[in-house]
Protein backbone atom coordinates (compact mmCIF):
# COMPACT_ATOMS: atom_id res chain seq x y z
CA UNK A 1 0.00 0.00 0.00
CA UNK A 2 1.69 3.06 -1.01
CA UNK A 3 1.36 6.61 -2.76
CA UNK A 4 4.23 6.09 -5.31
CA UNK A 5 3.07 3.60 -7.48
CA UNK A 6 5.39 3.55 -9.90
CA UNK A 7 8.39 3.26 -7.64
CA UNK A 8 6.72 0.11 -6.07
CA UNK A 9 6.59 -1.57 -9.53
CA UNK A 10 10.33 -0.34 -9.87
CA UNK A 11 11.31 -2.13 -6.67
CA UNK A 12 9.01 -5.46 -7.72
CA UNK A 13 5.64 -5.04 -5.93
CA UNK A 14 3.24 -7.78 -7.32
CA UNK A 15 0.06 -6.60 -5.61
CA UNK A 16 -0.14 -2.87 -5.19
CA UNK A 17 -3.34 -0.62 -3.84
CA UNK A 18 -2.41 2.71 -3.55
CA UNK A 19 -2.82 5.29 -0.94
CA UNK A 20 -3.90 9.22 0.01
CA UNK A 21 -0.56 10.46 0.38
CA UNK A 22 2.88 10.11 1.41
CA UNK A 23 2.43 11.52 4.99
CA UNK A 24 -0.68 10.09 5.53
CA UNK A 25 -1.00 6.84 3.49
CA UNK A 26 -4.51 6.08 4.78
CA UNK A 27 -5.71 9.23 6.41
CA UNK A 28 -6.42 12.79 4.96
CA UNK A 29 -6.89 15.80 7.34
CA UNK A 30 -9.17 17.80 4.84
CA UNK A 31 -11.73 15.18 5.95
CA UNK A 32 -14.16 14.51 8.21
CA UNK A 33 -12.98 11.65 10.80
CA UNK A 34 -16.16 9.67 9.69
CA UNK A 35 -15.01 10.05 5.68
CA UNK A 36 -11.22 9.21 6.60
CA UNK A 37 -12.45 5.83 8.63
CA UNK A 38 -14.38 4.55 5.12
CA UNK A 39 -11.48 5.56 3.09
CA UNK A 40 -9.44 4.06 5.70
CA UNK A 41 -11.62 0.45 5.91
CA UNK A 42 -11.79 0.55 2.11
CA UNK A 43 -8.40 0.36 0.99
CA UNK A 44 -7.18 -1.74 3.62
CA UNK A 45 -10.19 -4.15 2.67
CA UNK A 46 -8.40 -4.19 -1.04
CA UNK A 47 -5.52 -4.96 0.34
CA UNK A 48 -7.07 -8.25 1.81
CA UNK A 49 -9.05 -9.00 -1.24
CA UNK A 50 -5.52 -8.78 -3.10
CA UNK A 51 -4.00 -11.31 -0.84
CA UNK A 52 -6.84 -13.39 -1.57
CA UNK A 53 -6.07 -12.72 -5.74
CA UNK A 54 -3.92 -14.87 -7.97
CA UNK A 55 -2.01 -12.73 -10.02
CA UNK A 56 0.63 -13.29 -13.25
CA UNK A 57 1.98 -9.96 -12.93
CA UNK A 58 2.85 -6.78 -11.30
CA UNK A 59 -0.96 -5.94 -10.70
CA UNK A 60 -2.40 -2.73 -9.52
CA UNK A 61 -6.11 -2.84 -7.27
CA UNK A 62 -7.98 0.15 -8.00
CA UNK A 63 -9.58 2.04 -4.94
CA UNK A 64 -12.91 3.56 -4.93
CA UNK A 65 -12.41 6.37 -2.50
CA UNK B 1 22.96 34.62 -28.39
CA UNK B 2 22.93 32.13 -25.07
CA UNK B 3 19.65 29.34 -25.03
CA UNK B 4 17.47 29.41 -22.98
CA UNK B 5 16.04 27.07 -20.03
CA UNK B 6 13.64 26.25 -17.79
CA UNK B 7 14.84 25.13 -14.41
CA UNK B 8 12.07 22.58 -12.20
CA UNK B 9 12.59 22.63 -8.58
CA UNK B 10 10.94 20.95 -5.68
CA UNK B 11 9.34 23.04 -2.88
CA UNK B 12 12.63 23.27 -0.83
CA UNK B 13 15.39 24.28 -3.85
CA UNK B 14 12.85 26.72 -4.84
CA UNK B 15 12.81 28.28 -1.46
CA UNK B 16 9.09 27.71 -0.71
CA UNK B 17 9.55 26.20 2.54
CA UNK B 18 10.05 22.79 3.59
CA UNK B 19 8.21 19.66 4.26
CA UNK B 20 5.22 21.25 5.53
CA UNK B 21 5.40 23.15 2.27
CA UNK B 22 5.34 19.87 -0.13
CA UNK B 23 1.94 19.66 -1.12
CA UNK B 24 2.56 23.47 -3.20
CA UNK B 25 1.15 23.39 -6.17
CA UNK B 26 3.07 24.08 -9.16
CA UNK B 27 4.11 28.24 -10.23
CA UNK B 28 6.28 29.30 -12.99
CA UNK B 29 8.81 32.29 -11.86
CA UNK B 30 10.38 34.75 -14.05
CA UNK B 31 14.24 34.62 -14.17
CA UNK B 32 16.52 32.11 -12.29
CA UNK B 33 15.76 31.05 -8.30
CA UNK B 34 18.30 29.79 -5.41
CA UNK B 35 20.69 26.78 -7.29
CA UNK B 36 19.53 28.08 -10.96
CA UNK B 37 21.99 30.94 -9.95
CA UNK B 38 24.51 28.27 -9.70
CA UNK B 39 24.16 26.64 -13.02
CA UNK B 40 24.05 30.54 -14.73
CA UNK B 41 27.38 30.86 -13.28
CA UNK B 42 28.94 28.59 -14.72
CA UNK B 43 26.87 27.87 -18.04
CA UNK B 44 28.54 29.69 -20.93
CA UNK B 45 25.82 29.21 -23.94
CA UNK B 46 22.70 28.84 -21.62
CA UNK B 47 21.35 30.78 -19.82
CA UNK B 48 18.00 29.83 -17.18
CA UNK B 49 14.99 32.29 -17.72
CA UNK B 50 12.19 30.90 -15.32
CA UNK B 51 11.94 28.44 -12.64
CA UNK B 52 9.02 25.82 -12.41
CA UNK B 53 8.02 24.92 -8.68
CA UNK B 54 6.04 22.33 -7.36
CA UNK B 55 6.09 20.17 -4.12
CA UNK B 56 7.16 16.52 -4.14
CA UNK B 57 4.00 15.17 -2.60
CA UNK B 58 1.55 17.26 -4.83
CA UNK B 59 3.69 15.03 -8.01
CA UNK B 60 3.37 12.27 -5.66
CA UNK B 61 -0.58 12.47 -4.60
CA UNK B 62 -1.68 13.90 -8.40
CA UNK B 63 1.14 12.86 -10.85
CA UNK B 64 -1.36 13.81 -13.86
CA UNK B 65 -2.57 17.16 -12.49
CA UNK B 66 0.78 18.16 -11.65
CA UNK B 67 2.52 17.56 -15.13
CA UNK B 68 -0.63 18.44 -16.51
CA UNK B 69 -0.33 22.15 -14.98
CA UNK B 70 3.32 22.50 -15.17
CA UNK B 71 3.13 21.62 -18.94
CA UNK B 72 0.22 24.62 -19.54
CA UNK B 73 2.73 26.76 -17.91
CA UNK B 74 5.29 26.39 -20.03
CA UNK B 75 2.88 26.65 -23.12
CA UNK B 76 3.65 29.94 -25.61
CA UNK B 77 7.34 30.27 -23.61
CA UNK B 78 10.24 29.71 -25.92
CA UNK B 79 13.01 27.78 -24.25
CA UNK B 80 15.31 25.22 -25.80
CA UNK B 81 16.42 23.07 -23.09
CA UNK B 82 14.71 21.87 -19.81
CA UNK B 83 16.52 21.19 -16.33
CA UNK B 84 15.54 18.92 -13.43
CA UNK B 85 17.01 18.86 -10.16
CA UNK B 86 19.96 17.81 -8.95
CA UNK B 87 17.53 15.44 -6.89
CA UNK B 88 20.27 13.81 -5.07
CA UNK B 89 18.99 10.98 -3.40
CA UNK B 90 15.93 12.25 -2.55
CA UNK B 91 13.11 10.00 -4.19
CA UNK B 92 10.26 11.97 -4.28
CA UNK B 93 11.97 14.63 -5.87
CA UNK B 94 13.62 12.27 -8.48
CA UNK B 95 10.32 10.85 -8.69
CA UNK B 96 8.81 14.78 -9.68
CA UNK B 97 11.96 15.62 -11.78
CA UNK B 98 11.33 12.47 -13.97
CA UNK B 99 7.90 12.90 -14.58
CA UNK B 100 7.70 16.43 -15.45
CA UNK B 101 11.02 15.85 -17.25
CA UNK B 102 9.69 13.09 -19.24
CA UNK B 103 6.10 15.26 -20.30
CA UNK B 104 8.39 17.94 -21.35
CA UNK B 105 10.72 16.20 -23.66
CA UNK B 106 7.43 14.30 -24.93
CA UNK B 107 5.28 17.40 -25.77
CA UNK B 108 8.17 20.17 -26.20
CA UNK B 109 10.78 18.21 -27.80
CA UNK B 110 13.90 19.37 -25.99
CA UNK B 111 16.74 17.98 -23.73
CA UNK B 112 15.50 17.75 -20.39
CA UNK B 113 18.67 17.71 -18.31
CA UNK B 114 18.41 15.83 -14.57
CA UNK B 115 20.51 14.82 -12.03
CA UNK B 116 20.35 12.40 -9.41
CA UNK B 117 22.15 9.75 -7.25
CA UNK B 118 22.55 5.86 -8.46
CA UNK B 119 20.20 5.17 -5.04
CA UNK B 120 17.22 7.62 -5.90
CA UNK B 121 14.54 5.34 -7.38
CA UNK B 122 14.09 7.69 -9.96
CA UNK B 123 17.27 6.96 -11.88
CA UNK B 124 15.40 3.79 -12.90
CA UNK B 125 11.92 4.96 -13.32
CA UNK B 126 13.58 7.53 -16.01
CA UNK B 127 16.93 7.26 -17.11
CA UNK B 128 15.58 5.60 -20.46
CA UNK B 129 13.54 9.05 -20.92
CA UNK B 130 15.57 11.68 -19.70
CA UNK B 131 19.60 12.44 -19.42
CA UNK B 132 20.04 12.07 -15.65
CA UNK B 133 23.79 12.67 -14.39
CA UNK B 134 25.17 10.65 -12.05
CA UNK B 135 25.08 13.13 -8.85
CA UNK B 136 25.81 12.86 -4.80
CA UNK B 137 23.56 11.57 -2.34
CA UNK B 138 23.28 14.77 -0.20
CA UNK B 139 22.37 18.58 -1.18
CA UNK B 140 26.52 19.15 -0.40
CA UNK B 141 27.05 18.05 -3.80
CA UNK B 142 25.10 20.57 -5.23
CA UNK B 143 27.96 22.60 -6.93
CA UNK B 144 29.61 19.77 -8.69
CA UNK B 145 26.35 17.79 -9.83
CA UNK B 146 25.14 21.40 -11.18
CA UNK B 147 28.07 22.09 -12.88
CA UNK B 148 28.24 18.60 -15.00
CA UNK B 149 24.32 19.23 -15.91
CA UNK B 150 25.79 22.83 -17.18
CA UNK B 151 28.37 21.72 -19.27
CA UNK B 152 26.40 19.22 -20.90
CA UNK B 153 24.07 21.62 -21.80
CA UNK B 154 26.51 23.80 -23.10
CA UNK B 155 27.47 21.06 -25.21
CA UNK B 156 24.44 20.69 -26.64
CA UNK B 157 23.16 24.22 -27.13
CA UNK B 158 26.65 24.33 -29.33
CA UNK B 159 25.82 21.22 -31.55
CA UNK B 160 28.93 20.25 -29.80
CA UNK B 161 29.09 15.76 -30.43
CA UNK B 162 27.64 13.80 -27.45
CA UNK B 163 30.04 11.25 -26.44
CA UNK B 164 28.39 7.71 -24.88
CA UNK B 165 26.98 8.11 -21.59
CA UNK B 166 29.49 6.48 -19.61
CA UNK B 167 31.87 9.25 -20.70
CA UNK B 168 29.30 12.27 -20.85
CA UNK B 169 28.34 11.54 -17.06
CA UNK B 170 25.21 10.35 -16.88
CA UNK B 171 23.09 6.97 -16.69
CA UNK B 172 22.90 4.83 -19.40
CA UNK B 173 19.58 5.66 -21.66
CA UNK B 174 19.58 2.23 -23.90
CA UNK B 175 20.04 3.80 -26.83
CA UNK B 176 22.77 1.88 -29.14
CA UNK B 177 24.77 4.20 -31.54
CA UNK B 178 27.43 3.10 -34.45
CA UNK B 179 30.23 5.14 -33.69
CA UNK B 180 34.30 4.81 -34.78
CA UNK B 181 36.29 4.57 -31.44
CA UNK B 182 38.74 7.22 -33.09
CA UNK B 183 36.35 10.10 -33.08
CA UNK B 184 35.86 9.79 -29.32
CA UNK B 185 39.39 9.95 -28.39
CA UNK B 186 39.75 5.89 -28.06
CA UNK B 187 42.18 3.19 -29.22
CA UNK B 188 40.63 2.08 -32.94
CA UNK B 189 40.29 -1.93 -31.72
CA UNK B 190 38.07 -3.88 -34.19
CA UNK B 191 35.53 -5.63 -32.45
CA UNK B 192 36.89 -8.91 -32.97
CA UNK B 193 40.20 -8.27 -31.11
CA UNK B 194 37.96 -6.33 -28.21
CA UNK B 195 36.18 -9.34 -27.86
CA UNK B 196 38.76 -12.13 -27.47
CA UNK B 197 40.41 -9.44 -25.37
CA UNK B 198 37.18 -9.96 -23.11
CA UNK B 199 37.35 -13.66 -23.35
CA UNK B 200 40.56 -13.67 -22.52
CA UNK B 201 39.62 -11.12 -19.31
CA UNK B 202 37.10 -13.63 -18.44
CA UNK B 203 39.28 -16.53 -19.00
CA UNK B 204 42.02 -15.04 -16.30
CA UNK B 205 39.39 -13.95 -13.56
CA UNK B 206 40.21 -10.30 -14.79
CA UNK B 207 37.52 -7.55 -14.71
CA UNK B 208 36.54 -6.38 -18.21
CA UNK B 209 33.64 -4.59 -19.36
CA UNK B 210 30.72 -6.11 -21.63
CA UNK B 211 29.79 -3.98 -24.67
CA UNK B 212 26.16 -5.51 -24.93
CA UNK B 213 24.79 -4.61 -20.65
CA UNK B 214 21.68 -6.32 -20.25
CA UNK B 215 19.39 -5.04 -17.87
CA UNK B 216 19.02 -7.07 -14.59
CA UNK B 217 15.60 -6.81 -13.88
CA UNK B 218 14.19 -6.93 -10.24
CA UNK B 219 11.45 -8.89 -9.96
CA UNK B 220 9.58 -10.84 -7.37
CA UNK B 221 8.62 -13.98 -7.26
CA UNK B 222 4.72 -13.97 -7.24
CA UNK B 223 3.04 -15.34 -4.46
CA UNK B 224 0.18 -17.04 -4.43
CA UNK B 225 -2.77 -16.00 -3.12
CA UNK B 226 -4.29 -16.81 0.19
CA UNK B 227 -7.17 -19.66 -0.18
CA UNK B 228 -8.58 -18.80 3.13
CA UNK B 229 -7.69 -16.03 4.59
CA UNK B 230 -10.25 -16.43 7.49
CA UNK B 231 -7.84 -19.17 8.70
CA UNK B 232 -4.71 -17.24 8.02
CA UNK B 233 -2.03 -14.97 10.20
CA UNK B 234 -1.99 -11.72 8.53
CA UNK B 235 0.84 -9.39 9.77
CA UNK B 236 1.60 -5.44 9.49
CA UNK B 237 4.67 -3.87 8.00
CA UNK B 238 5.51 -0.44 7.11
CA UNK B 239 8.59 1.69 6.34
CA UNK B 240 6.57 4.71 7.52
CA UNK B 241 8.63 4.92 10.54
CA UNK B 242 5.75 3.89 13.54
CA UNK B 243 7.56 3.18 16.70
CA UNK B 244 6.83 3.02 20.23
CA UNK B 245 7.22 7.42 21.04
CA UNK B 246 10.69 6.54 22.95
CA UNK B 247 12.02 4.82 19.66
CA UNK B 248 13.63 1.65 22.37
CA UNK B 249 15.56 -0.03 19.29
CA UNK B 250 16.89 3.38 18.11
CA UNK B 251 15.94 3.25 14.56
CA UNK B 252 17.41 6.01 12.46
CA UNK B 253 15.11 8.64 11.27
CA UNK B 254 17.41 8.61 7.65
CA UNK B 255 19.37 5.91 6.35
CA UNK B 256 17.66 3.37 8.07
CA UNK B 257 19.51 -0.34 8.94
CA UNK B 258 17.93 -0.59 11.67
CA UNK B 259 13.96 -2.35 12.23
CA UNK B 260 11.92 -2.78 14.89
CA UNK B 261 9.41 -5.76 15.87
CA UNK B 262 6.69 -4.79 18.38
CA UNK B 263 3.87 -6.26 20.43
CA UNK B 264 0.46 -4.96 19.44
CA UNK B 265 -1.23 -8.20 20.71
CA UNK B 266 -3.37 -6.10 23.56
CA UNK B 267 -3.75 -2.93 20.90
CA UNK B 268 -7.23 -1.96 18.94
CA UNK B 269 -5.42 0.66 17.33
CA UNK B 270 -2.54 2.71 17.47
CA UNK B 271 -2.86 5.59 20.57
CA UNK B 272 -1.49 9.05 19.81
CA UNK B 273 1.14 9.74 22.22
CA UNK B 274 1.99 6.23 22.80
CA UNK B 275 3.06 5.92 18.98
CA UNK B 276 4.46 8.17 16.62
CA UNK B 277 6.88 8.36 13.28
CA UNK B 278 10.52 8.97 13.46
CA UNK B 279 10.61 9.11 9.87
CA UNK B 280 12.61 12.37 8.87
CA UNK B 281 11.45 12.40 4.92
CA UNK B 282 7.62 13.16 5.93
CA UNK B 283 5.85 15.66 7.83
CA UNK B 284 5.08 13.97 11.26
CA UNK B 285 2.20 16.01 12.28
CA UNK B 286 -0.70 13.79 10.73
CA UNK B 287 0.71 10.54 11.45
CA UNK B 288 1.32 11.17 15.49
CA UNK B 289 -2.26 12.82 15.91
CA UNK B 290 -3.06 9.07 14.84
CA UNK B 291 -0.41 6.68 14.35
CA UNK B 292 -2.73 4.27 12.23
CA UNK B 293 -3.38 6.50 9.08
CA UNK B 294 0.22 4.83 8.03
CA UNK B 295 -0.23 1.75 9.86
CA UNK B 296 -3.95 0.82 9.96
CA UNK B 297 -3.88 -1.25 13.05
CA UNK B 298 -7.72 -0.02 13.70
CA UNK B 299 -9.12 -1.60 10.14
CA UNK B 300 -7.11 -4.55 10.72
CA UNK B 301 -9.02 -5.17 14.06
CA UNK B 302 -12.62 -4.04 12.91
CA UNK B 303 -11.80 -6.64 9.79
CA UNK B 304 -10.98 -8.92 12.39
CA UNK B 305 -14.10 -8.58 14.00
CA UNK B 306 -15.84 -9.09 11.68
CA UNK B 307 -14.87 -12.21 10.58
CA UNK B 308 -13.44 -11.04 7.52
CA UNK B 309 -9.70 -11.75 8.51
CA UNK B 310 -8.62 -14.56 10.84
CA UNK B 311 -5.61 -14.33 12.95
CA UNK B 312 -3.08 -10.74 12.95
CA UNK B 313 0.39 -10.90 14.15
CA UNK B 314 1.27 -10.34 17.43
CA UNK B 315 3.73 -8.18 16.59
CA UNK B 316 4.63 -5.68 13.75
CA UNK B 317 7.58 -4.72 12.37
CA UNK B 318 8.40 -0.97 11.14
CA UNK B 319 11.24 0.82 9.85
CA UNK B 320 12.10 4.21 7.97
CA UNK B 321 12.27 4.03 4.26
CA UNK B 322 14.31 7.84 3.61
CA UNK B 323 17.44 7.37 2.32
CA UNK B 324 17.73 4.24 3.39
CA UNK B 325 19.65 1.82 0.35
CA UNK B 326 18.33 -0.77 -1.75
CA UNK B 327 20.68 -2.88 -0.36
CA UNK B 328 20.34 -1.93 3.46
CA UNK B 329 16.10 -2.19 2.57
CA UNK B 330 16.59 -5.75 0.80
CA UNK B 331 18.46 -7.05 4.03
CA UNK B 332 16.14 -5.42 6.06
CA UNK B 333 13.58 -7.50 4.04
CA UNK B 334 15.16 -10.65 4.34
CA UNK B 335 15.51 -10.76 8.13
CA UNK B 336 11.86 -9.29 8.76
CA UNK B 337 10.55 -12.33 6.40
CA UNK B 338 12.53 -15.15 7.71
CA UNK B 339 10.82 -13.73 11.27
CA UNK B 340 7.46 -13.81 9.49
CA UNK B 341 7.82 -17.29 8.21
CA UNK B 342 9.11 -18.54 11.33
CA UNK B 343 6.04 -16.98 13.09
CA UNK B 344 3.49 -18.59 10.67
CA UNK B 345 2.69 -15.18 9.06
CA UNK B 346 0.71 -16.11 5.62
CA UNK B 347 0.19 -12.73 3.92
CA UNK B 348 1.39 -8.99 5.25
CA UNK B 349 0.12 -5.27 4.61
CA UNK B 350 3.00 -3.13 4.08
CA UNK B 351 1.96 0.19 4.53
CA UNK B 352 4.74 2.99 2.59
CA UNK B 353 4.97 6.41 3.10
Amino acid sequence: MCNLVNIARTVGSNRIVPTFAVPYPLGNPQASAEEQWKMRMHRVERAVQALQTDVQEQTLFAVER
Amino acid sequence: MKKKAVHYLNQFFGQVGGEDMADFEPVLHDGALGCSNIFNGVAKNVEITHTLICGDNFVASHPEEAVERCLKFLEGKSFDLFIAGPAFKAGRYGNACGLVGKAVSEKFRVPVISSMNVENPGVELFRKDIYIFKGGARATTMKPDIEAMAAFADKIAADQRLLPAAMEGYFGRGIRHQVFLADLGLEPVPACDRAVDMLLAKLNGAPFETELPIPAQDLVAIAPAIKDIRKAKIALVSSGGIVPSDNPDRIESCSATRWGKYDIAALERFPAGEYKTIHAGYDPAVANQNPNVVVPLDAIRELQKQGVLGEVDDYFYTTVGTGTTQGEAARMGQEISAVLHARGVEGVILTAT
